[in-house]
């Protein structure tokens, strides 16, 4: 298929592989930020081809796992009222909250409904004037643009039953704090393409700067990745600390001027808590004072309920590449898909389900 | 759990779900929720040997005749979708599990649960396209029944089929069947009726519509079986698609299973729209395709028996039964790694991002 093969092309790939093996000296950890790449690297089983040195870690890249467990529950809490149709991507319907998740409301009556896009949401709300819609807007500075632009809209056409339920983050205030902890280990990081298709990548530049830290943009298929890590290795054995662009098909230095437009116009940048990572100052996005008749959390009243993640739970050196899924004693038997006792373990972009679903132990490689 | 590493505290469940006392909508999915509720609600409740083989249909025999005999409930929503409707699908879901047993189908029952308020001429154009899919097979509708629920209460239209059907001598197809050094064939590509029927309900608009590949397999399988019969097993990938259909055979057998990535065909317009929304071919439910488990020396003829046929003309040698770990599917990648294909808990999500 085109536009397709071409990026999953064997003979390039071991040739990739061939230039990685050529370069490398020493051990390297790297780590890929977003979860689609994790998902990438599992299902072509890419870190069964590189050589011994390099390492590849899992970042906190998959908006489902990172969900604040405070917001699954008001997600969940919205979903049960009798009034609201609760809008979501469908990712999120299996996420465990403090005692229940999506799936289980719907189940017990509540109104839940999966899209593909949050215009579908507005369509929604225009189609049911008596009812409330809300619209579960979560993700990386990926989909905050559509999500943007759909309270946008709903502002402009004056709708009375619409609202979002806003949990956005922002990728460089994590890789931030990743790089500023004193267990860190990761010595180069693939940059998420998507999220710097609409960004672009100033701001990682920044951070190459700071932590002299090589970072590369890249893709989502194998070859972009084995790209994105040979750019990656010949930088750490040159001694380099550049932001380089390997998704040249897709990204540009400055973004997506219109799309970063509609974010300003809505959202603005606030403190958030990550779901295995804590708080992290200027992560998030939230909407505007001016788009306050379209919060969820204002209109409803949801208060905080300051529920935290026990500090036990594993996922949080998952996510911060300290662990492998492989490590912790739960996955597989007491942790699996259909009894998730961490939220990477419920998205199909979670790490420790994609080595659930790609790479059980022993699995005949 | 043993753990080597220092300084690993044992994990306690912050966030663990309440038992499943509620059923939910991946129970139906085909996937491993709905094998749990098998395995631990409706065997342990009807436990017999007919039904403890798992296959798509019970054989019975009776006077030294063997009956094949099976039952299938269409919920599809929508009602008429590229490529066929409910109706026509009822009929060749049934037709097809009986089939899948080798047999030659002889008739069907049907059974409606109306929602009050669905228009009568909807009800009529599916009957229409029901007996018009029987008289194709060469079956009759020889009974039925009707109940009407409350609106609400109902989703339009459901539809059960049953079917009965005759196992020729000589023939013994069942999923516990399969050894190692067996070949694994496909009759064609994979997802067509999943990515038509969701196209249509998600309203998703793609340059070339995409048709459910609903079709009716029973001569398909009269021609393999003319071939030979050292058939082991034969399966529809239907809901789950076909990573779920050899997981279930793999497990049954207690054999692993091999398949290869580049051999196992996908139309470009399917493998477009499941890029797009994030889903795996391997999982998209088929309603005309047949996975067939074969003896390794007759799988050169069978393959061409399928190709000969012209519901099996893009038909594939797609791998192998192994040795390896009991109940393990695992695919050989283009790029020549391995990787597991695992039974799904439920339904596919898209993905986010």
């Amino acid at each position: 298929m085109k536009f397709i093969d071409e990026y999953r092309d064997p003979r390039l790939a071991h040739a990739l592989v061939a230039r990685i093996t050529r370069r490398v000296t020493r051990p390297w950890v790297l780590m890929e930020i977003c979860g689609g790449q994790t998902h990438t690297l599992m299902r072509y089983g890419i870190d069964s081809l590189l050589p011994p040195q390099i390492e590849l870690v899992h970042g906190p890249g998959c908006p489902v796992c990172v969900t604040p467990l405070e917001i699954v529950d008001k997600a969940i809490r919205l979903a049960s009222l009798p009034e609201v149709t609760f809008v979501s991507y469908g990712d999120m319907l299996r996420v465990p909250g403090s005692e229940t998740d999506l799936f289980h409301v719907k189940a017990a009556g509540g109104d839940v409904r999966v899209v593909y896009s949050p215009m579908d949401a507005l369509r929604l709300a225009r189609a049911q004037p008596e009812r409330q819609v809300v619209f579960f807007a979560i993700g990386f500075e990926t989909t905050a643009p559509a999500n943007a632009r759909a309270a946008w809209q709903a502002r402009r056409e004056g709708l009375k039953n619409f609202s979002l339920l806003v949990s956005h983050v922002l990728v460089p205030p994590a890789i931030r704090l990743l790089l500023g902890s004193p267990v860190n280990r990761v010595q180069g990081f693939i940059a998420p393409g998507h999220v710097c298709t609409v960004m672009g990548y100033r701001e990682y530049e920044a951070l190459s700067r700071d932590f002299r830290v090589p970072i590369v943009v890249g893709g989502f298929e194998p070859l972009d990745l084995l790209e994105a890590i040979a750019m990656l290795v010949e930088q750490l054995e040159q001694g380099r600390a550049e932001t380089e662009n390997q998704y040249v098909r897709s990204v540009t230095c400055e973004g997506n001027r219109p799309a970063q437009q509609i974010m300003e116009e809505v959202f603005e940048v606030c403190d958030r808590q990550w779901r295995g990572l804590g708080w992290i100052p200027g992560s998030g996005l939230r909407l505007r004072p001016e788009l306050a008749a379209f919060d969820a959390e204002r209109i409803f009243g949801l208060a905080d309920t300051g529920v935290e993640e026990p500090p036990e739970c594993q996922s949080a050196q998952v996510l911060q590449g300290l662990k492998k899924p492989l490590d912790c004693p739960a996955f597989g038997n007491r942790c699996t898909p259909e009894n998730p006792l961490g939220a990477p373990m419920v998205s199909a972009e979670g790490a420790c389900a994609a080595y659930y679903q790609y790479r059980r132990p022993a699995a005949g490689r | 759990m043993n753990d080597k590493r220092p300084g690993l505290e044992p994990l306690t469940c912050p966030v663990l779900l309440p038992a499943k006392d509620t059923v939910l909508l991946g129970h139906g999915s085909g996937g491993r929720l709905t094998a749990e509720l098998v395995r631990k609600l409706f065997l342990p409740a009807f436990h017999n040997p007919a039904l403890a083989r798992l296959d798509d249909q019970a054989v019975i025999s009776l006077d030294g005749l063997r009956l094949a005999f099976t039952t299938d409930s269409f919920v599809v929503q929508p009602l008429f979708f590229p490529g066929g409707d409910i109706g026509s699908l009822a009929v060749h879901g049934t037709v097809n599990d009986l089939a899948m047993g080798g047999a030659q189908p002889l008739c069907l029952s049907a059974a409606f649960i109306l929602e009050e308020g669905l228009p009568l001429a909807t009800l009529e154009r599916v009957v229409r396209s029901m007996q018009e899919a029987a008289a194709a097979v060469g079956v009759e509708i020889v009974t039925g029944d009707t109940k009407v629920v409350e609106k609400g209460s109902g989703d339009g239209l459901f539809i059960n089929t049953t079917g009965l059907g005759v196992v020729p001598a000589g023939v013994e197809l069942s999923a516990d069947r399969a050894r190692p050094g067996d070949r694994v064939l496909l009759s064609g590509s994979l997802g067509e009726h999943g990515i038509a029927v969701l196209a249509r309900r998600e309203g998703l608009e793609f340059d070339c519509p995409i048709e459910s590949d609903s079709a009716p397999l029973h001569t398909l399988v009269a021609a393999m079986l003319s071939v030979s019969r050292a058939i082991r097993c034969l399966r529809d990938p239907t809901r789950g698609g076909l990573a779920t259909a050899l997981n279930e055979i793999a497990a049954q057998s207690r054999v692993g299973i091999r398949i290869e990535e580049a051999a196992i065909p996908v139309r470009e317009e399917v493998q477009g729209a499941c890029e797009l929304l994030g889903l795996d071919p391997l999982y998209v439910a088929n309603e005309g395709k047949l996975v067939a488990i074969v003896a390794p020396e007759v799988a050169e003829p069978l393959l061409a028996a399928l190709r000969a046929h012209p519901l099996g003309a893009r038909a594939q040698l797609i791998g192998a039964v192994t040795d390896g770990r009991p109940g393990e599917v695992v695919l050989r990648t283009r790029l020549g790694t391995s990787r597991l294909v695992d039974m799904l808990s439920g339904d596919q999500l898209p993905r986010i991002c």
